[in-house]
């Protein structure tokens, strides 16, 4: 198991939240602390870029949503990028994609918050 | 730190693979089998009420299996560590991620709440079900085992909505309390299997007490309504109800 680290890159109003490690409840910390980063520098949207995680049990998925109401409270929308065939199948069973827009490439997910 | 990849690490097992509707196997005569076939998967996103977190747990004393062990037997033997009243009858030999398990649930006026659960995830030291529409409530529940200092710590953890307006006045009046005393008592059950004593402890948080209002609509997918329609129709299910 490796810790999870939430790196902040701001790009005008949107957030780039860069996930390395596993993905697990012990990963909210990391997850809530990049949030209020993101937010304190203006984050008007925030996109989750996955391409660095290695691993993501159900106590991660837990963390998204925590983080998805967050971000709702907060009146902000939440993007996910990075994600392998595995990991989307993963949002679409559990139904977050309804919810976290997923894109393919970062900067679609970029232009879409343009 | 463990770079070791390790076998319950691949997602292509680990996982359930996404589905459009749930589909119930074999189940013996005697259970109720509402609800569950034909509905989508719904999580705490599509409930209606308010969004809570709550934590059961349980610290093993007088024995020390490992967490490995206890999951083993959780998952063989799930439902017989449930409260008596309440069924949970699984058409599969042990919890498996993509496995659908039915729930027949006692409720005042010997009446049962016939709903289900889906398993999505299971590793050697924990299993995640999501419940379906109708179901009581929109949510995951995940059941593990670690170690901590020293001792086995057995854990329910729970992301819920009500399901609809209903339930989440059900909820309030006495619901959260109930279900409360289901966990705990299953956890005293597993400890006992195991070989061990313990005292459960219960956190409860609120996440967020919005309630999803443009979900209300959620309530024609009742399963206390829809399994009260269907024993009145069936009076005969009320008098031979399987005992404990």
């Amino acid at each position: 198991m490796t810790t999870t680290t939430v790196d902040v890159e701001m790009n005008g109003t949107s957030a780039l939240l860069r996930v390395r490690g596993d993905v697990t409840a012990a990963s909210d910390s990391a997850f809530g602390d990049a949030y209020m980063e993101a937010t304190a520098q203006g984050a008007r949207s925030l996109v989750l870029d996955f391409s660095g995680m290695d691993y993501m049990n159900s106590g991660g998925i837990g963390v998204l949503v925590t983080t998805l109401v967050r971000c709702q409270r907060g009146g902000q929308r939440l993007l996910a990028t990075g994600l392998d065939a595995h990991y989307r199948q993963i949002l679409t069973l559990t139904r977050l994609d309804e919810a976290i827009a997923v894109h393919d490439t970062e900067a679609s997910a970029l232009e879409s918050v343009a | 730190m463990d770079p070791t990849p390790r076998s319950d690490r691949d997602p292509e097992t680990t996982w359930a693979k996404p589905i459009d509707r749930l589909a119930m196997g074999t189940v013996p005569a005697e259970a109720i089998n509402l609800n569950v076939t034909g509905k989508r998967l719904a999580g705490p996103m599509q409930g209606f009420g308010q969004l809570w977190q709550k934590t059961y747990r349980i610290r093993f004393e007088g024995a020390n299996p490992t967490p490995s062990e206890v999951v083993a037997i959780w998952k063989r033997e799930f439902g017989s560590f449930w409260p008596k009243g309440q069924r949970f009858y699984a058409p599969f030999a042990e919890i498996t991620p993509g496995e659908v398990g039915l729930i027949n649930g006692e409720v005042p006026g010997r009446q049962v709440l016939s709903t289900g659960v889906m398993v999505i995830y299971a590793d050697d030291e924990s299993f995640t079900f999501m419940t379906p529409e109708g179901h009581v409530f929109a949510a995951w529940i995940t059941f593990s085992a670690a170690a901590e200092d020293g001792a086995t710590v057995a854990a329910i953890d729970v992301l819920l909505r009500a399901s609809d307006p209903l339930f989440e006045f059900l909820l309030m009046a006495g619901g959260h309390d109930r279900e409360d005393e289901h966990w705990k008592t299953t956890l005293r059950n597993l400890a006992a299997r195991n070989g061990a004593t313990g005292e459960p402890t219960a956190e409860r948080a609120c996440v967020d007490p919005r309630r999803q209002w443009r979900l209300a609509g959620n309530i024609r997918h009742n399963a206390a309504i829809r399994s009260g329609l269907w024993m009145m129709a069936h009076p005969q299910r009320m008098i031979r109800r399987p005992k404990d």
